[in-house]
C-alpha cells in the first residue's frame, strides 16, 4: 500500500506492506537509523519517537497508522548544526554510556520539556521546576542498563535549566525554582 | 467493512494489544482496520445526565487513551478509581497511544480497567451496522480475550452511573512498574445515611469471576467497620482461582488478594464520605 508519512517536517511517500511497523520504515526505509529498535514488545523504550508531540514506542505503531501525523526523530533534534539543550544536556551530564537507549529518552525528555514550557506560557508567573519524580516518572517506560538512571536525571534537569534561561531571556518570563 | 469482510477482520484502536498479539502470531487476521482516525470523535469523557434508566452517567468513549483517562479531572473527581488503576497501567508512553476500548476488548485475565469498569458496574455500548446494544460487564466480558462483540461490532462507549455518595478506588501489586499485576483489586461503595447501599469488588489476574459477588452481598445494608470489610476481603480471596506463575505462588496472589481489597475497601469508603483522600 501506498503510504505518505511526514517525519521532521518532510513527507515521504512508500510503497509499503501494510504490516510494516513506523520502526523498521524510519530505519530500512528512510535510512534514519537513529531510533533504534530493541526488545519489540513495547517495553524497552529505545525506538521511541514523537507522534504530534508525544512520545510514542515506534515498534508498536504501524507506519500506514502515522500517515496524517507528524512524526519527529532523534534526527529532528539538531537544527541548523546547533544541538537541542536535551542533546547538550546528555553531554554535559553524562547522561550517555553506551548509547542504546539515549535517542528514545532524548525524545521522551524532548517531549517533557515541551509540555513544561507550554506550562511556562499558559500561565506566565510561576511555574514550578519539574520534580525528580516528574522525570523519572515521564521516562519510566524506558530501560536503560548502564546509567542507574541517576546521570539521565541529571541531563534532563540540565536541560530544563538552560532551556529556561533561553526562554527566560527571549520573552522576559519570571520564573522561581 | 467489518460487514464485508467478516471475523478475519480486526479493528486496530491503538495498536497495544492488537500488534503485540500478532508479532506473537497469536492473532492472525488477515485484514486490519485502522479506526485511529476515529480518537477525535470516539475519544471524551463527559458526564450525561439525560439517561434512559434518570441514573446520572459518566460516559466515555471507546477511543479514549490511558493518558486522558489519568489525566481528567473529571474522572479523579468522580470515579478515582480510573485514575488509581491508570497510574499503574503501562507506562507512560505506552498510555498515549493504548486506547479503554482496546484494552477492553483484548480482555486480557490481567488488564485492570476490566475489573474496574465490573467494580463501577459499568455498561458497554456496543454498535453494528444497524444496531446497537447495551450490556453489562458480566454479558460483556466472557471470559479470557472473549467478549461479547460479534465480528460486525464495536465497542463505542463505556457508561458508569453516578450517584452522590460515591466512593472507588484501585489496588494493585506487580514486580516491577508498568508491568502485569500479581494481582490487583478495585472496589466502589455507594452509601446511603451510613449504610452500604451498593458495593463493587472486582478483581484482576487471579482467575476468579471478574467480580466478587460472594464477598459484595455481605456488605450490602450493612455498616462499614473494620472487622466487616476485612471479612469481606477474606471473602474475596478465598473464591480467587489464581495459579503459580514467574509472578508469585497461588497461595501467595490469594494472600494478597485479601490485602488489597480491604485497602481498596477503606479507600472507596473514606472517599464515598468525602474526606477527599
Amino acid at each position: 500500500m501506498l503510504v505518505t508519512v511526514s517525519v521532521n517536517d518532510r513527507e515521504y511517500t512508500r510503497e509499503l506492506e501494510p504490516r510494516m511497523l513506523l520502526v523498521h520504515f524510519l530505519r530500512d526505509e528512510l535510512g534514519l537509523t537513529g531510533t533504534h529498535w530493541g526488545c519489540d514488545t513495547s517495553n524497552c523504550g529505545v525506538c521511541v519517537v514523537l507522534m504530534d508531540g508525544d512520545p510514542v514506542k515506534s515498534c508498536t505503531v504501524l507506519a500506514a497508522t502515522a500517515e496524517g501525523h507528524q512524526i519527529r526523530t532523534v534526527e529532528g533534534l539538531e537544527l541548523g548544526a546547533v544541538l537541542d539543550p536535551v542533546q547538550e544536556g546528555f553531554a554535559e551530564e553524562h547522561g550517555v554510556q553506551c548509547g542504546f537507549c539515549t535517542p528514545g529518552m532524548l525524545m521522551t525528555a524532548r517531549a517533557l520539556l515541551d509540555r513544561q514550557l507550554a506550562r511556562v506560557e499558559a500561565d506566565s508567573q510561576v511555574v514550578e521546576r519539574l520534580t525528580d519524580d516528574e522525570i523519572r516518572e515521564a521516562i519510566s517506560g524506558q530501560i536503560c542498563r548502564c546509567t542507574g538512571y541517576t546521570t539521565i536525571v541529571r541531563s534532563i534537569r540540565w536541560a530544563e535549566e538552560h532551556s529556561r534561561r533561553q526562554e527566560g531571556d527571549r520573552d522576559g518570563i519570571a520564573i522561581e525554582g | 467493512m467489518l460487514q464485508q469482510l467478516g471475523p478475519d477482520a480486526r479493528l486496530l484502536a491503538g495498536g497495544h494489544s492488537l500488534l503485540p498479539m500478532m508479532k506473537l502470531r497469536l492473532a492472525t487476521p488477515a485484514h486490519v482496520i485502522d479506526i485511529d482516525a476515529l480518537a477525535g470523535e470516539l475519544g471524551y469523557i463527559r458526564v450525561a445526565t439525560v439517561t434512559t434508566s434518570g441514573t446520572p452517567e459518566l460516559r466515555i468513549g471507546a477511543m479514549t487513551r490511558h493518558r486522558d483517562l489519568l489525566e481528567s479531572k473529571l474522572l479523579a473527581e468522580k470515579l478515582t478509581i480510573f485514575t488509581d488503576a491508570e497510574r499503574v497501567i503501562a507506562d507512560p508512553v505506552v498510555r498515549n497511544r493504548g486506547t479503554i476500548g482496546g484494552a477492553l476488548c483484548q480482555a486480557d485475565p490481567s488488564e485492570d480497567l476490566s475489573a474496574v469498569c465490573s467494580a463501577v458496574g459499568a455498561t458497554m455500548v456496543i454498535r453494528g451496522l444497524d444496531a446497537e446494544r447495551v450490556l453489562e460487564m458480566p454479558e460483556f466480558h466472557l471470559g479470557p480475550y472473549r467478549t461479547a462483540v460479534g465480528p460486525a461490532e464495536m465497542l463505542v462507549e463505556i457508561r458508569i452511573p453516578l450517584s452522590g455518595q460515591q466512593g472507588s478506588a484501585y489496588e494493585k501489586v506487580d514486580r516491577r512498574a508498568g508491568d502485569w499485576a500479581v494481582a490487583a483489586a478495585g472496589a466502589s461503595i455507594q452509601l446511603g445515611g451510613r449504610r452500604i447501599e451498593q458495593a463493587g469488588i472486582a478483581l484482576a489476574a487471579v482467575g476468579a469471576d471478574i467480580t466478587s459477588t460472594e464477598a459484595e452481598q455481605l456488605l450490602l445494608g450493612e455498616r462499614p467497620s473494620d472487622a466487616l470489610l476485612s471479612t469481606a476481603a477474606r471473602t474475596a480471596a478465598q473464591y480467587t482461582r489464581p495459579v503459580t506463575d514467574q509472578r508469585g505462588s497461588a497461595e501467595y496472589k490469594r494472600h494478597v488478594v485479601s490485602v488489597l481489597v480491604e485497602r481498596a475497601l477503606h479507600t472507596a469508603i473514606a472517599r464515598a464520605l468525602g474526606d477527599g483522600t
